[in-house]
């Protein structure tokens, strides 16, 4: 199995990393705000569709049926799209993608002043392609106002759609009079002043850059058609003016028909940004003679996608089409923000989707399926019916199933107690004991006017670090209905 | 009717009350109440920290103890969650566990599907507002449900909470695996909570309500968590 290889596997476990985050009381305050905001609008807008269940269910079965026959519309996007003027490369890794694209914007003149202009792309990120172009010698200028702002401040994306969603605007604009080298000399902090500086930094770059590197939202097999949806025209200018274009598109992003896009382009920004329809939708197919760029390349990236496509409970991950609607309302998200996971795919979808991309070798991303609490907020959101606390679950009793053997203090307890609990005598005396062992602590705290326990000793302590445990009261429910139920 | 009683083990322990209130609602109405003493755990806790080996014959003994009720009665949605929606994933070649997972029901789908009660005659004259547990809320989709029958109790005063349909952060072992994750969430409800001047926050779950309570406690935040079939219990 190949897995992938970039951006999307963490260096520490999420429960330290989270730690870390959460002593950040700024960003807390940033993420409610934003991750609010956007669920509420997401919410309003989605409740106005009456066929949104329907449409969901659609999204779902279309995303099944590109999975099912992968291979064969792979090669027929790879016709259409060569038939129509565009060079298909296939990339196996982040690794080989990266050198792809950096010989590719070299070959179209890109390097020294000339600059790479960059639409909004989590595939580019994911394949860490910055520092690849960087590295060889090409300048990488992301377009997009948030990736721009974390671009200048040396940063890495929080959130699929709102990559800057840690930062609040007046953190913004001290990041461009730091680092923006012509920021206008009376900046303030208000959106408009940052998003106009944002533009004059940008329109220079634009009419001088000789490439540029996108990803694309879909892939349409039967005509071979690239898709883009953004917000800020700035993917619309990257996608026209430069002479090469070099899109990287992971595997799963095929549709089979154009048609099949009536569902998704009512899905994804219903989802994504809570609007009805996003400002600018852009299609290319090929090259067109004497209108737009002259060199278009599609770079196909697997980086993990088939090794996850092999596992039939996971693979509905793939279905994803990086709305980002399951980050704005996990409990978990909202609370430590985009970074804790490590990858440039956070939050739930994120928490499935890297540890599958990457295996089971990086033991950080293994820690990823336990940071949720299976609340099921991610499930109800999401536009293509992704079942992720059932990947979760399945991807823990993956984990548990490969390490069986090893000692584990964790394993010899749950061992232990479903033990217990498959005997119905053993079980009762367990509970009896149980409760006659807490009599002292319940003595205690009856002394002190309180019902539960202040502090536990291990391993219970980890529950009574951060709140009062229940004591089980003298007498079992089975014990009470045995002996001393009324009649 | 007669029906089934899976106390559940977090109840049969730590919170014997819960059971008895099911117990008195149940009788009060008429119905027979059994509890077959072969039941012990659904195997929710194993099977969502990946333990699906441990898991699978606790499922089986479950559906072995409840043969031949019409009806089962859990005054537990994630309980019962894991019975009629993680059961068929995790054992699905066996017909009495799916069988078992068809005619188990939370307390409130029971009152108000099966039997079609909502009032029970029940007092309770205190300021109480109810925290719609995850699975309940998602899975089951008990919908207004428990609030239908809080509603009809005397002298009741039902306040909404903020931010009522987001996690508590309970979520089983992620309590204690991510324990900081955990308390952050939890100290948001507490704060939601004590801010409804309530005397008493209601919940479907008894796990979801010891992580809650444990919290308002620990806090000193004068709000009490507390079962709502406890209410529902409840009489002048």
């Amino acid at each position: 199995m190949t897995y992938g290889t970039g951006q999307i596997s963490a260096a520490e476990p999420f429960p330290a990393a989270a730690g870390a985050a959460l002593a950040d009381r700024q960003l807390r305050a940033n993420l409610h705000r934003a991750t609010h905001t956007i669920g509420a609008k997401r919410a309003g807008v989605v409740a106005e569709l009456p066929d949104w269940e329907q449409l969901r269910a659609a999204g779902a079965a279309i995303k099944a049926g590109v999975l099912a026959r992968l291979p064969e519309l792979l090669v027929e996007l790879e016709a259409a799209a060569t038939a129509a003027g565009a060079s298909v490369h296939w990339a196996r890794d982040a690794a080989e993608a990266g050198r792809i694209v950096a010989d590719l914007a070299r070959a179209g003149g890109a390097g020294g002043d000339a600059p790479v202009v960059k639409v909004k792309s989590m595939a580019t990120q994911e394949i860490g392609l910055n520092d690849t172009l960087a590295a060889a010698g090409v300048t990488a200028v992301e377009t997009d106002l948030a990736e721009l702002i974390v671009q200048l401040a040396g940063d890495t994306p929080s959130h699929i759609l709102v990559p800057a969603i840690h930062y609040n605007r007046h953190q913004i604009r001290e990041i461009f009079v730091r680092e923006m080298g012509d920021p206008p000399a009376d900046l303030t902090a208000e959106p408009a002043a940052l998003a106009e500086a944002a533009r004059r930094h940008l329109r220079r770059r634009f009419l001088t850059a000789p490439v540029a590197v996108s990803g694309a939202n879909f892939a349409v097999a039967e005509t071979g058609t690239l898709v883009v949806v953004e917000s800020e025209g700035n993917g619309r200018m990257c996608l026209t003016l430069p002479e090469t274009l070099i899109s990287v598109v992971g595997i799963e992003k095929l549709v089979p028909r154009f048609a099949d896009l009536e569902v998704f382009l009512q899905l994804l920004p219903r989802s994504s940004t809570g609007e009805r329809m996003n400002p600018y939708t852009s299609m290319w197919t090929g090259v067109t003679p004497g209108d737009g760029p002259r060199q278009v390349h599609i770079v196909l990236l697997d980086n993990g996608r088939t090794a996850t496509l092999a596992d039939p409970v996971g693979r509905q991950a793939l279905h994803c089409i990086r709305c980002s609607a399951c980050l704005n309302v996990c409990p978990v998200y909202r609370r430590v923000g985009g970074h804790a996971y490590g990858s440039v795919y956070p939050g739930p979808i994120g928490a499935i989707l890297s540890p599958q991309m990457t295996g089971p070798g990086s033991v950080a991303n293994r820690t990823l399926p336990y940071a949720s609490t299976l609340c099921g907020a991610c499930y109800d959101v999401c536009p293509v019916k992704i079942n992720i606390p059932e990947v979760l679950v399945h991807l823990r009793q993956t984990g548990v199933d490969a390490a069986r053997g090893r000692p584990s203090v964790q394993r010899t307890g749950l061992r232990g107690l479903a033990w217990l609990m498959r005997g119905r005598r053993r079980y009762a005396v367990a509970l009896r004991a149980a409760g006659l062992g807490a009599g002292p602590l319940r003595l205690l705290a009856r002394r002190r006017g309180r019902s539960a326990a202040r502090r536990l000793p291990w391993p219970l302590s980890a529950w009574t670090r951060d709140r009062d445990a229940p004591l089980p009261p003298g007498q079992t429910f089975r014990d009470w209905w045995a002996r001393d139920r009324p009649g | 009717m007669r029906i089934g009683l899976f106390v559940t083990c977090v109840n049969d322990l730590l919170f014997p009350d819960t059971g008895r209130a099911v117990v008195t609602i149940l009788e009060r109405l008429g119905h027979t109440v059994e509890f077959p003493a072969d039941q012990t755990c659904c195997g929710q806790l194993h099977a969502n920290s990946g333990y699906r080996a441990e898991a699978l014959p606790l499922a089986r003994g479950l559906a072995r103890a409840f043969a031949g009720y019409q009806a089962v009665v859990a005054p537990s949605g994630s309980c019962v969650a894991m019975v009629r929606d993680g059961y068929p994933r995790l054992v699905p070649d066996d017909p009495a566990v799916a069988e078992l997972a068809a005619r188990t029901y939370e307390l409130s789908e029971l009152l108000v599907d099966v039997l079609g009660v909502t009032d029970l005659d029940a007092a309770f004259p205190h300021r109480v507002t109810y925290h719609p547990t995850c699975h309940g809320l998602r899975t089951l989709r008990l919908g207004d449900k428990p609030h239908r029958l809080l509603s009809a109790v005397r002298g009741i005063e039902l306040v909404d909470l903020p931010g009522a349909e987001e996690c508590c952060g309970f979520g089983g072992t992620f309590a204690v695996k991510n324990a900081a994750v955990s308390a952050a969430i939890l100290a948001d409800k507490c704060a939601a909570a004590a801010g409804t001047g309530a005397a008493y926050l209601a919940a479907a779950d008894s796990s979801c309500l010891a992580h809650i309570g444990g919290g308002l406690t620990r806090r000193r935040a004068g709000v009490r968590a507390i079962h709502y079939a406890e209410i529902l219990a409840a009489t002048e």
